[in-house]
């Protein structure tokens, strides 16, 4: 069995005025859960869509589990699981009658009562889909991916606008999946998400990937362990941040700075001793260990949420 | 929990499930032409024939006038002062004024079919009355025949506008809907084959269609008597034949629509003129005779014209090439070009 699990490369794909993926390469290996990190319209779901074979690019090639959508689609189809982003199945049916109609697709996979039992959907076997919460939609969604026991899953976006509690019980399953054997791709802009459940990440801008390696190797190319974000009235100058001792890194972040520094307890009291001289007014002082988050802020200077 | 079914069984399942969870489209496909029949019906039943009001003016032989007129059974006569007179034809209040101006005068208006009637009726109560005798005494037998009735006309329309409408948004509203609601995508990305949604869209279309054909012909009978003079078997494959063209036809429209709003408005510019051309409450012969092939071209003329065909006249299949050949033709057409043009995201 070949190691990868999803080979693509130099993928290409424009729609009318922007270029949503803009040469992309993205290798992942089986039994590994790698994730696509990126803001809003990075490009990510057109990245994910193109590799389940839903959306042709422009140029690039892809291989996935060994196969290509061109030649072998319609038996790729029944080794994938798939979960897209904002998909509404139907109001009217029950999550029994869902499950059971996407089985039907497949000529093997896992049992429809087993699959309800793991996704804690038992309860709600009868109820109709439009009457489910959120996070309970999302985990029919899943099950519905898993219907055909598949080796690739694909999930895009899979926790957006989930509750805590129903974001770490889809990790688990995410989790579980893994476990087994299986090999998961997932898209999100949530960095924690990306932090617990994935092996490797690829972190993407404007269609092109900026940063590539596990969460522990991308946050140590930070250079920094912890994050302090202050705002002073009036603003400092950056010469003299960067003068600090352990700072690693000084960007500007909306009305104050941010900095990467590599121990806290070493920073901060310069920080203030220079904020007072300077009597400047300090508005704001926070810190946080350092995240992915960090990172694509420093690559990007831009803020994921908001970019 | 069951086992599953093979796809297409599971798929039109789930698309029946969905209509019969659906109570307003139960309304629209089973009870809106029940409904719309029984209105129709009503208004338009079979009533003794009415009286035509006349009118005469005062004057010295009004009272023999009003006596002689009186004794017809077509006529109501009434006596009015010579401007009250003038007023009540003006107004169509009466058909016809007899006056007085040295001899008898009619005035009425010639190009109310009305008028002309209560000018014959008039004329012959008032020679009558002078003493006319009628060389030729005919006797009269009254038509009022199930099968001639304007509700026997109307229940084959109404169920041909009811399969073209069933079948158009039964397929359109439901397809276009999952399209914008990303599921045909979530299905396209399985295994499923394409061809099976489809044809399971029409195959659930096909189940409804016994229940809709069987309660409204089955009113129309219980209510008003409207008997299927041809055969069952030949009114059960007109109307399969009609059900399947127009489902056909509601997935070309829908096979690319992405919104709602776009497919209702291409539903709409579809059936429309077909509502008002193709013979559902009346006659399209009553349309210059220059549109004729146009009108007989589309396919729910052709299906009205078949229902009709059957159900009044009892005609058998083989006598309805033509219908038939339309209604074959659009949904076979259709259907190749929706699976062609068919648009999954």
């Amino acid at each position: 069995m070949p190691p990868h699990a999803i080979r693509c490369e130099g993928l290409v794909k424009r729609y009318e005025d922007v270029v949503a993926v803009d040469g992309l390469d993205l290798e992942v290996f089986r039994g590994e859960c790698f994730g696509l990190l990126g803001p809003n319209g990075a490009g990510k779901t057109t990245t994910i869509e193109i590799l389940e074979g839903l959306t042709s690019p422009d140029a690039g090639h892809v291989e996935v589990l060994g196969a290509q959508w061109s030649r072998d689609g319609h038996a790729l189809r029944e080794r994938l699981g798939i979960s897209l982003q904002e998909t509404q199945l139907a109001d009217k049916l029950t999550v029994e009658e869902t499950l059971l109609l996407f089985r039907s697709f497949y000529r093997k996979g896992r049992d429809p009562e087993e699959l309800l039992a793991t996704l804690s959907l038992g309860e709600k076997r009868h109820a109709r889909v439009g009457k489910l919460s959120g996070g309970q939609r999302q985990r029919l969604a899943v099950a519905c991916a898993l219907a055909g026991q598949p080796e690739l899953l694909f999930l895009d976006e899979p926790t957006t606008g989930l509750d805590p509690q129903s974001r770490r019980d889809l990790w688990e399953q995410v989790e579980r999946f893994q476990a087994g054997g299986g090999t998961v791709l997932l898209t999100t802009h949530y960095m924690d998400e990306a932090e617990r459940l994935c092996d490797r990440v690829a972190i993407v801008d404007h269609g092109k990937r900026i940063a590539l390696g596990t969460p522990a190797e991308l946050i140590a190319q930070l250079h920094a362990t912890n994050v302090v974000e202050f705002a002073t009235e009036p603003r400092l100058p950056e010469g003299q941040l960067s003068a600090l001792p352990g700072v690693s890194e000084v960007h500007a972040a909306g009305e104050g700075w941010s900095l990467g520094v590599r121990s806290l307890a070493e920073t901060v009291p310069a920080l203030l001793a220079v904020v007072d001289a300077s009597s400047a007014r300090l508005l704001t002082l926070a810190t946080h260990r350092a995240t992915l988050e960090d990172l694509f802020v420093a690559k990007t200077g831009r803020k994921l949420r908001d970019a | 929990m069951r086992r599953h079914f093979p796809p297409l069984l599971e798929l039109t399942h789930a698309r029946l499930r969905e209509f019969l969870r659906e109570p307003e489209a139960l309304f629209w496909v089973f009870a809106f032409p029940v409904l719309l029949a029984l209105a129709l019906g009503l208004a338009f039943r079979g009533k003794a024939p009415e009286k035509i009001p006349v009118g005469i003016t005062e004057g010295p032989r009004a009272t023999a006038t009003a006596e002689a007129l009186g004794s017809s059974p077509g006529l109501a006569a009434r006596v009015y002062e010579a401007r009250a007179g003038r007023e009540a034809l003006r107004t169509g209040k009466i058909s016809l004024l007899v006056e007085e101006e040295g001899g008898l005068v009619y005035r009425f208006d010639p190009t109310r079919p009305d008028a002309r009637a209560a000018r014959l009726e008039v004329d012959d109560a008032l020679q009558r009355a002078a003493g006319r005798e009628d060389p030729l005494r005919p006797r009269e037998s009254r038509v009022a025949e199930p099968g001639s009735r304007y509700i026997d006309f109307l229940v084959p329309g109404l169920l041909g506008m009811n399969l073209m409408g069933t079948g158009m948004w039964g397929l359109g509203f439901s397809i276009v809907n999952a399209r914008v609601r990303k599921l045909l995508k979530r299905l396209a990305a399985t295994p499923m084959r394409r061809s099976e949604y489809l044809l399971s869209q029409m195959l659930a279309r096909l189940v409804f269609l016994v229940f809709e054909v069987a309660i409204l012909v089955g009113f129309g009978w219980l209510a008003f008597g409207v008997a299927v003079h041809g055969s069952l078997v030949a009114l059960a494959l007109v109307s399969l034949l009609g059900a399947a063209s127009f489902s056909g036809l509601g997935l070309l429209i829908s096979s690319r629509t992405k919104t709602i709003e776009g497919v209702s408005g291409l539903m709409n510019l579809v059936m429309l003129p077909m509502w008002l051309l193709s013979g559902t409450f009346f006659s399209w012969e009553r349309f210059p005779e220059a549109v004729h092939p146009v009108i007989r071209a589309l396919p729910l003329t052709a299906l009205n014209d078949a229902l009709r065909a059957v159900m009044t006249e009892g005609r058998p299949l083989s006598a309805l090439g033509l219908e038939l050949g339309v209604l074959t033709v659009t949904g076979v057409v259709s259907f190749l070009v929706a699976v062609r043009v068919f648009r999954w995201q």
